[in-house]
């Protein structure tokens, strides 16, 4: 009785913003740096009200690109920091993140991903998908990259990307968008103090006398040295995929398979129930890792499956991590809408059954 | 013959702080990068707070300024390293921390961070070295560049009408109610080194106070940029550079103004 009570009491209903912000300071996170921007504001404004009253740090800063370099200090410094932003706001950040991933600097910045290019809309969007995974900034690096679909993973994912973070050195992205950073549910928040902190020898506390001094930088003048950091990040980088993460949804006899990820999963899992009413398998991959990307059980389906259906909120970015993880083995087709529009699960599956229609007409040409 | 034994007997008066390491500095003969580093470990080292410090080194000629600085440094990105810097001293705020700039760096790509920084009062001390060009790209005009000065990328001379007035960012900040000491120094005489350290010297004792930035302008010179040996860059230095940047206080806290105390 007192458990369930205890529960009740716990699962509250939250912006998705609101939710990531209460977490962060669940997590332990001991800094925040950020500047305002729609639609990700609340998490700046709710960290202003509560840090302070529970001993975090929280400093609005004069830009983006300040803030990132203030992440960057702070981390080199040993604390557990982050950043959140939405799209405009995370490309000034990419010098920084850059920077950041290669003094190997652990750290969660947020990008609430809006519509672009440009000033763009306020409206949802997952145009930073290429932004996000392959790097962003200069140079050979790649950010960690968790793309949450609920307010309960925006919750969640602040401690699975911290844990990640922390365990590689490396700064950690969790890539939501405008609907789910304003939208509410109902969310059970972790447990505050669980996330230990791990030991930071590297970090620039004051030498002690019977240390070597600690240096951050992403300095390395000779091309030998820098090709050898380049080497121990690409080695990172492979170890990283263990951290595949992803979800299957109604993939057991499926016949087809879309790939989706964040909200645009929400509404391929509507898609799902209708396409099922008319008797057409469809089944869903949704990728939690964005990077790693989850190639290996992407490719496993080419086999089961006739064709893949890529959704997405933009022109097909994540496309081309399917294609190349199907390596021509399968058609894959794309559907998505730019600008802040969202797709509906009709119009999702209008997409499918246009394919299943030319598929057929080109299966009996060619006499499959 | 070693060299110990060639000092056997003699009594030690002056040494390579141990908050230097013995890698040799890279600087140009006659820059006063060398100058203003030494000054600013002798001071750490002198007042043993080498474990508290915690340094912030540019992008410019001083970017490496880690590898001379025995003590935990970070390197910022270009124009960044007063956020960095704040970064720092917010995470650890009993810590000395400070950022070593150059013009370019500071007055020109970094001058939203420099005002905000110093606006907001961090606690930490910034160092300026003004040599009115940018060294480390190989001599380009930089925002303190003076009207008429010949560089790489102003070949006919700094003209004001097409590319507007050398910045006296330092007087910009010294309006700042963030800003608690605002001085002018340089390196080119040994009263003005000995002047400098005191600087240095007060902007640490401060920053224990919690009162705002302390900020310390080195106005110095570029022979290799500005083609000169390094005499003549001196020269050139006290009878252009001072005249427009000239040395002293332009700020000092209220009660060392009671003191009637002037650095200049
Ligand atoms: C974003 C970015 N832009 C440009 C550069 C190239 N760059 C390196 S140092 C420098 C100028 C440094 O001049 P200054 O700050 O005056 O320091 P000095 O070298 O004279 O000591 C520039 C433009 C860079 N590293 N990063």
């Amino acid at each position: 009785m007192d458990q369930t009570l205890e529960l009740i009491r716990e699962a509250r209903l939250m912006k998705g913003n609101e939710a990531l912000a209460e977490a962060a300071i669940r997590a332990g996170v001991q800094a925040y740096f950020g500047y305002p921007i729609t639609p990700q504001s609340e998490i700046l404004e709710y960290l202003s009200r509560e840090m302070p009253k529970r001993g975090g740090i929280v400093l609005q800063a004069e830009s983006e690109l300040a803030a990132i370099n203030m992440i960057y200090g702070a981390s080199g410094a040993g604390a557990r920091v982050m950043t959140s932003s939405s799209s405009p706001g995370i490309s000034l950040m990419q010098e920084g993140l850059s920077y950041i991933a290669s003094a190997q600097l652990p750290c969660l910045v947020v990008n609430v991903n809006r519509g672009g290019p440009g000033l763009g809309t306020i409206q949802p969007s997952q145009g930073d998908y290429f932004q996000a995974t392959k790097g962003g900034g200069h140079g050979d690096y790649h950010l960690i990259v968790l793309a949450p679909a609920s307010v309960q993973e925006m919750a969640d994912f602040v401690f699975d990307a911290i844990t990640l973070a922390e365990k590689y050195r490396n700064p950690a992205l969790i890539l939501a968008d405008g609907a789910l950073g304003q939208m509410m549910e109902k969310v059970e928040l972790p447990e505050e103090g669980s996330l230990e902190y791990p030991e930071k020898s590297w970090a620039t506390v004051g030498k002690p006398k019977e240390r070597e001094r600690n240096i951050i930088t992403s300095l390395f003048i000779q091309p030998e040295k820098m090709e050898k950091i380049n080497l121990e990040l690409q080695e990172k980088y492979r170890r990283l995929k263990e951290e595949v993460r992803y979800e299957l949804v109604s993939t057991d006899d499926a016949e087809i398979l879309m790939v989706a990820y964040g909200l645009s999963a929400r509404i391929c899992q509507k898609t799902i129930d209708l396409a099922r009413e008319k008797g057409i398998k469809l089944g869903l991959l949704r990728p939690i890792t964005l990077y790693p990307f989850p190639e290996e059980a992407v490719a496993s389906f080419a086999s089961k499956v006739d064709f893949y259906l890529v959704v997405e909120m933009n022109a097909g970015q994540m496309i081309e991590d399917v294609k190349l993880s199907v390596n021509g083995s399968r058609p894959v087709f794309h559907y998505g809408r730019m600008g802040g529009m969202i797709s509906s699960p009709e119009e999702v599956l209008s997409k499918v059954e246009e394919i299943l229609e030319t598929q057929s007409v080109s299966n009996t040409s060619t006499g499959r | 013959m070693q060299i110990n034994d060639s000092i056997e007997g003699l009594e030690l008066v002056y040494q390579r702080p141990a908050t230097l390491t013995d890698t040799p500095f890279h600087y140009c003969p006659g820059c006063g990068h060398g100058v203003a580093h030494k000054l600013l470990m002798e001071v750490v080292e002198e007042m043993g707070i080498q474990e508290n410090t915690i340094g912030v080194a540019p992008v410019g000629c001083s970017v490496f300024a880690y590898h001379y600085m025995n003590i935990d440094m970070q390197e910022a990105a270009h124009g960044r390293a007063s956020a960095v810097a704040t970064g720092i001293k917010r995470v650890l705020p009993d810590k000395f921390v400070f950022s070593y700039q150059g013009d370019g760096d500071l007055a020109a790509i970094g001058t939203a961070e420099t005002i905000h920084t110093v606006n907001r009062g961090e606690n930490i001390l910034i160092v300026f070295i003004n040599n009115g060009i940018y060294g480390m790209t190989g001599g380009q005009m930089a925002p303190t560049t003076l009207i008429g000065q010949i560089t790489s990328t102003s070949p006919y001379g700094r003209d004001e009408k097409l590319i507007g007035y050398p910045l006296k960012i330092t007087d910009m900040i010294a309006i700042l109610p963030g800003a608690f000491y605002v001085t002018r120094q340089s390196v080119n005489t040994a009263g003005n080194v000995r002047k400098l350290k005191k600087a240095f010297q007060k902007s640490f004792e401060f920053q224990k106070l919690n009162k705002g930035t302390c900020f310390i302008e080195v106005v110095s010179n570029c022979p290799s940029g500005w083609g000169m040996t390094p005499v003549e860059a001196n020269k050139w230095m006290e009878e252009n550079m001072f005249p427009y940047y000239p040395l002293g206080d332009l700020k000092v806290p209220r009660t060392e103004k009671e003191k009637g105390s002037n650095n200049a």
